[in-house]
């Protein structure tokens, strides 16, 4: 009944379609994208916007900021409860999930299929691709905007502690942060543990040292995926941070404290940082006048054989429940995202990275990354793509991932104020995140991840 | 001949009343039909398949220890600001309620937080309270460490408790003088004759003449700090560190929406309504008694 009824409509709006397409000057297919980002950012999206419904007349992208990924999500949700879904959408990684189990979405490959877009998907970053992907490798939404996690520091104060490199391994950088402490820097390090900062922290120091966050492959193999980074070397990791922290070598730093980390790393008060390569627009912005900068690889623990990191950002879904002619419109525009022309534009006035290689080959031959304040953040290219991704560091596959990232952040609190040791804190995290995971695994009896 | 249209008593009454009913059960009795509902099943985000689970939703949330916590949060929250808010209050109106020179001007002043959006109210606090500018800053400077609300948990309580307190002196202060001018002057002026002093005037006459509206006002300071604090712990703690400002109010949110939990959050906010009720049928039992109505 469903199906027929489905059938009729889509011939329908079909007939429909070909009916509007006859006369010569006709008016331009509108959809719907809202995305999450705001402020400077959104700017630039709505520039993409402009450029495409400029690129070609058939189609007429209506571009929508929702404020943040969070309101994002909530509000499509919203709206698909009511029938009134955008086209396009923009998800926040973490998301990828929950989308992937909502059946409300129309897979991205197919769409591109259907419509006649030839797309090479071996020319995405494997690192970036497979987050996205199904485990049989088909690409469910377009990778949009990316990133990965760099060591920001400052050249001038490691200048003062005899060196010129930024330290490569976990022991150096202790080492390195009591030279620093020790030649009167006051803050040596910055981190941050009242947001989202399981990204840097946990999720891409786990997939660096090629270290699990849960059992059946980080939740790819299923939904009774079980957290397990309390047996990983992980607690090391945290063991270590708050012994620097006690020492203060390490310093907390954040927007309800009074300033964030990056501001922190810009204005000279900390000498290094651990954030996205995003933020390296606005640090080469906001800076200290003259102060010399750099971004690194995250460091390893020695002995580590480095894998690929994470990629952080968001990706394009399209939408179940839409018209021929609007998916023919949403088609054409992540095809024109795609571009590596749209990434240079994207790179240039953000500071994400390019997700295709072609996109990136395009960029360095238009000499993007020869000098200031592009200068590093290829970077972050050789980061993501240090190792072919294994089961483990090709992403993170679990429901309802948010809240185990608020989880976490509660957790690193309780350790750095010593309410718990480390070690509680992170079985705690373990615990409570695996009732989170219980939760969505009982919300979507009998359903598998595709 | 008279000629008259009659409606029974209750069909008049009902007809003027049905606007009002529309409009309660549209915006109260189905949305909370629905939260029943939804705390019952296990609602997938996207529509769908929604389970039925009986009362599992309730049984998960009160075996968690995290949702002990909040209760308990949202308990120390409501009993000291509710209680700072109505003691500065009454203070200050019984200042102004004086023949003193300026007290319209002090007025105006204190009747003013009250009109300031949460979100506003919280930013300025956040960056008044901020451990490394503003005031704090310089508190920390003699004493290191003893301002943290970034980790110590108290420290965090203590400033939502103050951004609530301080906007909720302002609207308390109006009800409170408006019951102290509500007193006839003859009253006072006769105590005075008799020569009883200030506090003892306050004690014996004032104060038993305002207690229906210090009732009044504790029900619905304790009603809002449950309620209306999700502003304020929003933007200055988020709920943290460890949990430790985590209201009721504020985990419905964090569950339900960025969590996408509906169903935890609708059984959680049954459990505050249920709360709120008990609270609120409690005050009307063993406070109201004290209460003298003229």
């Amino acid at each position: 009944m469903t199906i027929i009824k489905r059938g009729l409509s889509a011939l329908a709006a079909g007939a429909l379609s070909t009916a509007l397409a006859v006369p010569a000057f006709a008016e331009p297919v509108k959809f719907d994208f809202w995305f999450g980002l705001s402020g400077d950012l959104a700017r630039v999206v709505d520039t993409l916007c402009k450029n495409f419904n400029a690129s070609q007349s058939d189609y007429e992208v209506v571009c929508t900021s929702q404020g943040n990924y969070d309101a994002t999500l909530q509000n499509t949700i919203a709206a698909f409860r009511a029938g009134k879904q955008p086209t396009v959408v923009q998800v926040y990684d973490v998301g990828t999930a929950t989308m992937m189990l909502s059946g409300a979405y129309k897979p991205a490959d197919k769409l591109m299929e259907e419509n006649g877009y030839k797309i090479d998907y071996s020319d995405y970053f494997p690192g970036i691709a497979r987050y996205y992907a199904t485990s049989k490798g088909e690409m469910l939404s377009f990778p949009f905007n990316s990133s990965t996690a760099l060591m920001y520091w400052n050249k001038d104060a490691f200048a003062k502690i005899g060196k010129t490199e930024a330290p490569k391994t976990w022991e150096d950088v202790g080492a390195d942060l009591k030279a620093l402490k020790d030649a009167g820097y006051d803050c040596p390090m910055a981190i941050n543990i009242s947001g989202n900062e399981s990204w840097q922290l946990m999720e891409q120091f786990s997939a660096i040292h090629n270290q699990p966050i849960a059992t059946k492959n980080n939740g790819y193999d299923g939904l009774d995926a079980r957290l397990e980074m309390n047996k990983t070397k992980f607690v090391q990791y945290v063991t270590d941070l708050k012994k620097w922290y006690d020492a203060g070598l390490i310093k907390i730093k954040s927007k309800d404290l009074g300033q964030d980390m990056v501001q922190a790393f810009a204005t000279g008060t900390c000498q290094v940082i651990m954030t996205s390569v995003g933020d390296h627009g606005t640090v080469g912005k906001t800076q200290k006048e003259g102060m010399n900068w750099d971004v690194a690889e995250l460091p390893v623990y020695a002995g580590t054989e480095r894998k690929n990191s994470l990629v952080g950002g968001a990706s394009l879904w399209v939408l179940s429940g839409k018209s021929d002619a609007e998916y023919k419109g949403a088609a054409a525009f992540l095809n024109f995202i795609h571009d590596p022309k749209t990434a240079l534009f994207w790179s240039t006035n953000t500071g994400y990275i390019p997700v295709t290689k072609s996109g990136f080959e395009y960029m360095k031959a238009n000499g993007f990354y020869d000098k200031a304040p592009f200068k590093g953040r290829e970077t972050a290219i050789a980061s993501l793509t240090a190792s072919e991704p294994t089961e483990i560091t090709r992403g993170i596959r679990l429901g309802n991932f948010t809240q185990i990232r608020a989880e976490f952040g509660t957790q690193m609190q309780a350790i750095f104020a010593n309410k718990v040791s480390v070690q509680e804190g992170i079985d705690n995290l373990v615990k409570n995140g695996n009732a989170i995971l219980d939760r969505f695994q009982q919300t979507y009896p009998n359903k598998t991840l595709p | 001949m008279e000629k008259r249209v009659t409606f029974g008593k209750w069909t008049i009454g009902i007809l003027f009343a049905v606007p009002q009913l529309l409009l309660i059960f549209t915006f109260f009795y189905w949305p909370a039909g629905q939260a029943v509902y939804w705390s019952l099943t296990l609602q997938q985000p996207w529509g769908g398949g929604n389970i039925w689970v009986g009362l599992d939703n309730f049984r998960s949330i009160l075996s968690n220890a995290d949702y002990w916590n909040s209760i308990t949060a949202s308990l120390i929250f409501a009993g000291i600001s509710t209680g700072l808010a109505m003691i500065i209050a009454l203070v200050l109106a019984a200042l102004t309620d004086r023949q003193l020179a300026g007290s319209r001007l002090y007025r105006v002043v204190l009747i003013w937080p009250y009109g300031i959006a949460a979100p506003a109210l919280a930013m300025a606090f956040r960056f008044i309270l901020a451990p490394e500018a503003g005031f704090m800053a310089v508190v920390n400077q003699f004493w290191p460490g003893f301002w943290d609300p970034g980790l110590d948990g108290a420290d965090a309580m203590a400033s939502i408790i103050v951004a609530f307190s301080w906007k909720y002196v302002g609207y308390n202060f109006i009800f409170f003088l408006a019951a102290f001018q509500a007193i006839p002057r003859s009253l006072i002026e006769a105590a005075a004759m008799d020569g009883s002093g200030i506090i003892r005037r306050f004690r014996d006459i004032q104060f038993p003449l305002i207690t229906p509206t210090i009732f009044f006002l504790l029900v619905i300071n304790i009603t809002e700090s449950f309620q209306d604090s999700f502003g304020i712990v929003d933007i200055m703690t988020s709920g943290g560190p460890a949990n430790a400002t985590n209201l009721m109010v504020y985990k419905i949110y964090s569950d339900g929406f960025r969590g996408l939990d509906y169903s935890g959050a609708a059984a959680q906010s049954i459990i505050l309504m249920l709360l709120i009720i008990l609270l609120t049928i409690f005050q009307f039992r063993f406070i109201e008694r004290r209460v003298h109505y003229r």
